[in-house]
């Protein structure tokens, strides 16, 4: 081989490499700054105590409460709306609807957040509240279950509900007995993945929740939610050292939730697959 | 059924009003309350998406008229004066005294942001991704992704926090101070001391889609067939020339693809350059060095003081501004997803985790 021809493939080589540690130097920086800034106040102090007291357990139950809201909502709307495009629409109808859906998912978060907050903070008379935080977050990941649900559904082989049509199964039960089980764990995991970028959304809360140094009530309107992003943003600009560690903290537990997140979707996708070899045999 | 009864009998006409009834049923199944409910659901992502559009040009309405062209042309945002009693009228509008809205600067803001970010990005993402696709041993491949969906899911706000405490700071120590000091024109103004300003949102901005688009290419290369790479191999090709002849035709398109994702998100980001741009007002970047600001930035920063305006203008502008963000980003992902198709693939949706 020649010279150059080696060089060149040395070169090449090199620069992807310079390159790959520019993907992984950055990253590994935040996550040590988050952690590292977060040092002097990581405790147990953090899970018992309020925002106002050095801690951040109104704000982790209000980060939950949050999510959870979302679960229901974008979870219940979304999966319906996926099976509906997978299993029944008509070819112009999920035409359509498939590509407003993409659309929607390219809508930028502060408006978003600025729609939500005239609409249903100030027109519905719903002032800082849960639901509008949960409705504007919904808007937000509802393009993506809709997705993964439509993946996920079209991903189970066709022979499957040929197979059950055959033997006399009606819609519903092909549906909820033959369809939906093994479409399960991607319809999860992309409903996991929602809950993820819910978790670190904060443009969208930002005009819609507000923040309060109490625990999270369970009314859904005219009361504040606290929530860690914000903590993270509004210690962020204080002068005060203490205040800043706890918006590191709060960047780490978010963080933290991140990554359970992320490793709940993986056992649920490599469940998945495993569904997915059983029925191809 | 009947096909080679040919003549209509007695007989035939018999049996219609069964099948009649059969039709109705089968009517009767075709609104089966469970389609019913599922077909309302899928179109609200459809409805949502109408009402956001209806209500952020209804809530503009007022400052398209008010602000006319110069909105376009004009690069200062003020409010005015909200506590005076002068109020500024103009094509059948009010606003406070002295008030005046300009997107321009945003514009070129958000614009010259992205701009860098993709920039930085692509490359570093795809060579990365190249590296990590073709040479990790398959045993990291697993830990490898979970590593990129943890990066591309990292909060917005994380990133600010990291852009103003520690990215920002040594930014303008090391980099932008020495540099500054040679006088070259766009990279010597407006140095900060933590390095609020337009390279370093667009650098931050880079890291935050880089996993965005390395996700997505090692997901292209390791889709790419082995024996087209085991091929290449045996015609003596050495492994960075079966990249360029193999792996990147295999690829390319998803690239195009993820980089109009990658794109798409750099400028409708708000959090993070609202942290990290220094909140330049009226102004255009004098450097890549000095503060800025972007539409969504502007929108973040400025909705509360806008409420005070009793006039509603300063919030009407901002819904202006929005729809010009919206506008121009749906442009971008209508584009791109023109692009990616007639390059044969999509543009994947989503905003990175």
């Amino acid at each position: 081989m020649g010279i150059w021809r080696r060089l060149r493939n040395v070169g090449f080589w090199t620069l992807c490499g310079l390159a790959a540690l520019a993907i992984a130097a950055p990253a590994l920086w935040v996550l040590y700054t988050v952690f590292h800034q977060s040092l002097p106040v990581i405790g147990w102090r953090l899970l018992t105590h309020n925002t106002n007291a050095g801690g951040l357990k109104n704000a982790i139950l209000g980060t939950l409460w949050l999510l959870f809201g979302v679960l229901v909502l974008a979870g219940i709307v979304g999966v319906g709306s996926g099976i509906y495009l997978a299993e029944f629409a008509p070819r112009g109808i999920g035409q359509v609807a498939r590509f407003f859906s993409d659309v929607l998912a390219g809508m930028p978060s502060i408006v978003l957040g600025y729609v939500a907050y005239i609409t249903l903070v100030v027109q519905a008379g719903w002032g800082y509240s849960y639901l509008a935080g949960v409705i504007a977050l919904s808007v937000l990941v509802l393009p993506y279950i809709v997705k993964t649900t439509e993946v996920a559904l079209r991903q189970v082989p066709t022979a499957l509900r040929e197979g059950a049509a055959g033997l006399g199964m009606t819609e519903r039960i092909i549906l909820w007995k033959i369809v939906l089980p093994p479409a399960l764990p991607g319809i999860m995991s992309g409903v996991i993945v929602a809950l993820a970028i819910s978790t670190g959304e904060l443009a969208p809360l930002l005009f819609t929740v507000g923040f309060t140094d109490n625990n999270p009530s369970l009314a859904l309107t005219h009361q504040q939610v606290p929530y860690l992003t914000s903590v993270i943003f509004t210690n962020l600009q204080l002068p005060d050292p203490q205040a800043q560690y706890l918006s590191a903290a709060a960047g780490a537990m978010s963080l933290l939730l991140l990554v359970i997140l992320i490793l709940i979707g993986r056992l649920i996708t490599a469940r998945s697959v495993k569904a997915t070899r059983r029925m191809a045999l | 059924m009947t096909s080679f009864h040919l003549k209509a009998t007695p007989a035939d006409s018999a049996p219609l009003p069964q099948r009649q009834g059969a039709r109705a049923r089968r009517a009767l199944s075709r609104v089966d309350p469970m389609r019913v409910v599922l077909g309302a659901l899928a179109l609200i992502p459809t409805l949502v998406l109408a009402f956001l559009v209806y209500k952020i040009f209804s809530e503009a309405w007022p400052a398209i008229r008010f602000n006319g062209w110069s909105f376009f042309t004009t690069k200062t945002f003020t409010m005015g004066n909200l506590y005076g009693s002068a109020l500024e009228h103009r094509n059948g509008q009010v606003a406070a005294g002295g008030a005046q809205y300009g997107v321009l600067a945003f514009v070129l803001g958000t614009l010259l942001s992205s701009l860098i970010a993709l920039l930085v990005a692509v490359p570093v993402a795809v060579g990365g991704a190249i590296l990590l696709g073709e040479k990790l041993p398959a045993v990291l491949q697993a830990p490898l992704g979970v590593f990129l969906e943890l990066l591309a899911g990292i909060p917005s706000v994380v990133f600010g926090l990291w852009g103003v405490y520690s990215f920002g700071p040594w930014l303008s120590r090391s980099v932008y101070a020495p540099i500054s000091h040679l006088g070259l024109p766009w990279l010597s103004a407006g140095v900060s001391s933590n390095g609020q300003g337009l390279l370093t949102s667009g650098l931050v901005l880079a890291v935050m889609i880089v996993p965005i688009i390395a996700s997505i290419t090692r997901e292209l290369v390791r889709s790419v067939p082995g024996n087209t790479r085991e091929g290449a191999a045996a015609l003596g090709l050495t492994s960075a020339e079966s990249v360029r002849v193999v792996t990147l035709p295999f690829i390319h398109r998803g690239i195009v693809a993820a980089s109009v994702l990658g794109l798409a998100r750099a400028l409708g980001e708000t959090i993070a350059v609202l942290i990290i741009s220094g909140n330049a007002l009226n102004t255009y970047p004098v450097s890549l060095f000095a503060p800025f600001s972007t539409m969504a930035s502007t929108i973040a920063a400025m909705l509360d003081s806008a409420l005070t305006d009793s006039t509603g203008m300063a919030v009407h502008s901002l819904a202006e501004v929005g729809l010009v963000l919206v506008s121009i980003t749906l442009v971008v992902n209508f584009a791109g997803r023109y692009i990616a198709r007639s390059l044969g693939t999509n543009v994947p949706i989503g905003r990175g985790a």
